[in-house]
């Protein structure tokens, strides 16, 4: 209980990203992630859900019988995914139809439940709040971040800004999504091990 | 009408892998897939709720729109698959423990699955009748079955052979679904609905 506020907003950025280190939320993740701007807009529609029910479910955790908690975890996610729903397709009608069917399938993404159960049924509000933007965040950076490899590679520009002339078309389909993060994975393991061996060597 | 009905089928299986190309039930197909035995538990559990919530979800899509009000689709649908999966596992208790034992915790983990409330949602979007509902859900189980099998198996082999430091785990494992998802692109053409 003693982790400062700084370090419950940050933990999920890096420490314990939902996509490379705790893998959880991979549909969205892959299917969503075509280009920079798509990913950025699913990241961001999940951070608003994740920070919202992270505060409401922290406000009735006392309320909630143990037994039926999961269901109503569930209800009160897909209310605001319902909500999100709604405004996107009144304001930002393309990006809306784009994403499709994974704005209504937020309510299934294990990041939203798993913090649910974790944090926010057992903290404050405030820090409820800060832990699901965090998340969000964190979210939303690797999403922009493999949504930005994919577009590059795939369509030679990055937020449909016009980089080079190389296409490799494979990269926006279905298998390119598969490989980008699992290259991006492997990238990040390499960077952990590397980081841990000189530790190591110290000892 | 049965062509119809053949190519949804296979569409749902080959084409629009759930799996491989709508990115649906990514989840227990990383989860899941280390052993075949548990991929084929998984996998008739998961077919089974596809085709019980597809015909129960259909049904009241029809109440929905009759009282007007299609926008609680989401909540209504994601509660009656929750339901769907408690009685499931309910009634297999009873009736199957065998089978209740050898799928364990893999029933809970169902309502979390995407692809069966993303089959529910689709159903509804294409407008399908009845029947389409049902072979489509048919088509998404044995699709997604193909696929969690077909990993695992690959996955069983790929124990025994050297993979570097940090392609280890789940990297190795998407750039595995990555090639098995290109193999399907193959199928892409075969039918035009």
């Amino acid at each position: 209980m003693a982790e400062s506020k700084f370090k419950v907003l940050t933990n999920g950025i890096f420490k314990q990203n939902p996509i490379f280190i705790q893998v959880l939320g991979m549909c969205p993740t892959l299917a969503t992630t075509t280009s920079a701007e798509n990913g950025l807009g699913m990241g961001l529609a999940t951070t608003a859900v994740l920070a919202m029910s992270n505060i409401t479910i922290s406000l009735v955790r006392n309320f909630i019988p143990d037994k039926i908690r999961i269901p109503s975890y569930i209800v009160i996610i897909a209310s605001f995914v319902t909500m999100i729903d709604m405004l996107m397709h009144g304001f930002i009608y393309d990006l809306w139809k784009t994403l499709g069917l994974f704005i209504p399938l937020i309510v299934v993404n294990c990041i939203i439940l798993g913090r649910a159960e974790a944090f926010a049924s057992k903290n404050g509000v405030f820090r409820s709040f800060l832990d699901g933007l965090g998340m969000g965040l964190g979210f939303t950076a690797s999403l922009v971040l493999l949504g930005s490899v994919r577009e590059f590679l795939g369509n030679g520009s990055i937020f449909n800004y016009h980089l080079s002339d190389v296409k490799m078309f494979a990269m926006i389909l279905p298998p390119g999504a598969f490989i980008a993060l699992g290259m991006l994975a492997a990238f990040f393991n390499y960077l952990g091990i590397k980081r841990s061996k000189p530790k190591k060597a110290a000892k | 009408m049965a062509t119809r009905l053949v190519f949804i089928f296979l569409s749902a299986i080959l084409i629009n892998n759930f799996v491989l190309s709508r990115f649906l039930g990514i989840c227990p197909f990383l989860g899941v897939s280390k052993k075949t035995d548990t991929a084929v538990g998984m996998s008739i559990a998961v077919t089974f709720v596809m085709i019980m919530a597809s015909i129960i979800t259909w049904l009241l899509n029809i109440a929905l729109d009759a009282l007007g009000i299609p926008f609680l689709r989401t909540i209504v649908f994601i509660l009656i698959i929750a339901t769907l999966v408690q009685f499931v596992e309910i009634f297999l208790k009873k009736a199957s423990p065998s089978l209740y034992d050898a799928l364990g915790i893999f029933l809970p983990l169902i309502t979390t699955n995407c692809a069966i409330l993303g089959l529910a949602l689709l159903n509804v979007q294409q407008n399908y009748t009845l029947l389409e509902t049902i072979v489509n859900a048919a088509g998404a189980g044995l699709g997604f079955a193909l696929a969690l099998i077909l990993f695992s198996t690959i996955r069983e082999r790929m124990e025994l052979s050297g993979v570097p430091e940090p392609f280890k785990g789940t990297a190795i494992a998407l750039i595995t679904a990555g090639l098995l998802s290109m193999a399907f692109m193959g199928f892409q053409g075969l039918v035009k609905l």
